[in-house]
């Protein structure tokens, strides 16, 4: 007993500092982010919704009323009677996989194109990463007035050449390809900025031994390049993911508020359950709590694969 | 408009000359990439340019006024919905970035029992869908008469923020050589007095990359504010600008009008900050 009051004492002495540094950020992230998830666990695990939590009206108090149903929730949601969990599911899954596809690939070809020798080099840059400028509200709104069905310029091109205009967003499957070419334009700029600071960090000696050697430009680029960009990419493709996962603007502004769709991601029926019609806030904890799962998961088997594969500290 | 430009040799010469229809490919290619990138934005600018009724007509190029951008901050709460955006998100900059830098350093340079779980916290709290606390906090500011004032918005932005400020600015102190601390320590200042007297005004640029993000970040920030900002003298801009485009009526050339505005500011910080911002963005990443 007195050896482990030495040892907590001896290590305090050390790292009061540290601790003392870090106490603000924890705090912070017990108050905003710990005792909130806590708070939404629990309401996971019971029936509690606008009618029946606590609330104070005019100046009487109302006491909660709501109660503990156990694992009832997931049950309702895993089972897929609730929600149409697992179609939603799925299109939010492709949702992530496509967006992150193609802002990878076309950061990385971009990128590629960027990182040589000529003329309005540093034009195009800054005209490539004008997307990134906007606000993602900002930029959606814009989008749903270019898609708009009898206004939206792009029928109004389409028609000129003589084709009929087309519902983009009106139809699930248009909705789901607008959605995607939105956040696409949305975020290819920071993939191609990122790839661009990586392509510049790999030795140019590391290209031109390669040359020498007789390597043709797709042997280079597979040998020399793409290793060099293993810890860039993993970084940003873990972080594009994560964001795209929880992309919650670009679907909640582009497809309305209005009633449910095909098209919602699985954040944003989240958030539609907690703040529309009868308050579903036991169901939406739910759902929250499934998502930060999956994405937990996601993680740790991501970090892993890296790690297996070059050996991070 | 820059058109391609094949054929001339450049200037600089590159180690090898690329043929001409190489060249030419290479230009088309990025031309095509730069309109595609830059329509939405002009034809946004163009038709706020263009009337009340002139989005109605999106092909038609003549006939230019600014009624637009006269009625939106004549007539409507765009100025003050402007002034809150400009509140909270200066609010939640400052706060967000003095309390990372602290614990971004503490992390950086010191090794203490806590700090792996500390780095994972600061991981994992990227991944945390909104849906999860928005619920809670929602409760939560309620029962502290919190919601509808810019405290609590502020304060919910922290949340956000602050795990990855510090993260990205761990990325940033891990690359100020340690020789620095260890010459304050040399001269006798404490660990705090080094990081505040030494590393701060160092990492100046790292501070303000990580002030622009949460700028940034608070400024187009739309679920939190929708629901907790209920009254209409409270609305940031990302409530306000809903309200132009709502299901009875679409006022779409006053939509336009206010996204311009509300692009200018958001646009400058964000061409001031970004090349450190990647920097800072998948530095912080690959030494996690």
């Amino acid at each position: 007993m007195a050896t482990v009051v030495t040892t907590v004492r001896r290590s305090f002495g050390t790292h009061w500092y540290a601790w003392a540094m870090v106490l603000p950020v924890v705090i912070v992230l017990a108050v905003l982010v710990g005792y909130p998830l806590g708070k939404g666990v629990y309401l996971s695990f019971t029936d509690a919704n606008e009618a029946n939590v606590a609330r104070t009206i005019g100046v009487n108090h109302i006491e909660a009323t709501y109660k503990s149903v156990g694992l009832d929730n997931y049950w309702k949601v895993l089972s897929g009677q609730e929600g149409h969990f697992y179609s939603r599911l799925g299109w939010t899954v492709v949702w992530t996989a496509s967006c992150v596809f193609l802002h990878y690939t076309l950061g990385l070809g971009l990128a590629l194109l960027l990182n040589r020798p000529m003329r309005f080099r540093a034009l195009y840059r800054v005209l490539l990463i004008l997307p990134w400028a906007v606000p993602a509200f900002v930029a959606t709104f814009s989008w749903r007035l270019m898609f708009n069905e009898k206004y939206g310029v792009l029928n109004a091109f389409l028609t000129k050449l003589g084709m009929d205009p087309v519902d983009w967003l009106g139809d699930a499957t248009l909705q789901k390809v607008s959605a995607v070419a939105v956040n696409v334009w949305l975020g290819v700029p920071f993939m191609m900025v990122a790839i661009l600071g990586g392509l510049q960090s790999i030795p140019r000696e590391l290209h031109e031994a390669a040359e020498m050697d007789g390597a043709t430009p797709w042997q280079r680029f597979r040998h020399v390049t793409l290793p060099g960009l293993k810890s860039v990419s993993g970084t940003v493709i873990l972080l594009g993911v994560i964001w795209t996962f929880n992309m919650f603007q670009v679907i909640y502004l582009l497809i309305g508020q209005g009633a449910s769709s095909e098209s919602e991601i699985l954040v944003t029926y989240a958030y539609r359950l907690a703040f529309q019609g009868v308050r579903d806030y036991a169901g939406s904890a739910t759902y929250g709590i499934l998502i930060l799962s999956l994405l937990l998961v996601f993680a740790v088997f991501y970090r892993r694969m890296l790690t297996r594969q070059e050996a991070v500290r | 408009m820059s058109t391609a430009q094949p054929a001339r040799p450049l200037r600089h010469r590159p180690r090898e000359q690329r043929s001409r229809t190489a060249s030419a490919a290479l230009h088309t290619a990025l031309v095509a990439a730069s309109l595609v990138s830059v329509f939405p934005i002009a034809f946004i600018v163009f038709v706020s340019l263009r009337g009340r009724d002139g989005w109605q007509e999106p092909t038609r190029l003549v006939g230019f006024d600014v009624s637009n951008y006269s009625h939106i901050l004549g007539e409507t709460k765009f100025l003050t919905w402007f002034g809150n955006s400009v509140i909270v998100a200066l609010g939640a900059t400052v706060l967000g970035v003095l309390i990372a830098a602290t614990a971004g350093y503490a992390v950086s340079r010191m090794r203490f029992p806590g700090h792996r779980p500390l780095m994972w916290t600061f991981l994992v709290v990227q991944m945390f869908p909104m849906a999860v606390l928005i619920v809670p906090l929602y409760n939560i500011l309620g029962e502290l008469e919190l919601l509808d004032s810019y405290t609590g918005l502020i304060v919910t932005y922290c949340s956000i923020s602050v795990p990855f400020c510090a993260w990205m600015l761990k990325g940033y102190f891990d690359t100020v050589p340690v020789e620095i601390d260890e010459a304050g320590r040399v001269d006798g200042l404490t660990p705090f007095g080094t990081f505040w007297r030494l590393i701060v005004p160092l990492a100046r640029p790292g501070l303000a990359v990580t002030g622009f993000y949460s700028f940034i970040t608070a400024w187009g920030e739309v679920a939190f504010a929708t629901q907790f900002m209920s009254s209409e003298e409270h609305y940031t801009l990302a409530v306000g600008l809903q309200t132009f485009v709502g299901q009875q009526k679409a006022e779409w050339g006053l939509m336009t009008a206010a996204a311009v505005l509300i692009t200018i500011p958001a646009a400058l910080v964000f061409f001031v900050a970004q090349r450190h911002l990647v920097a800072g963005l998948t530095a912080g990443g690959t030494k996690g």
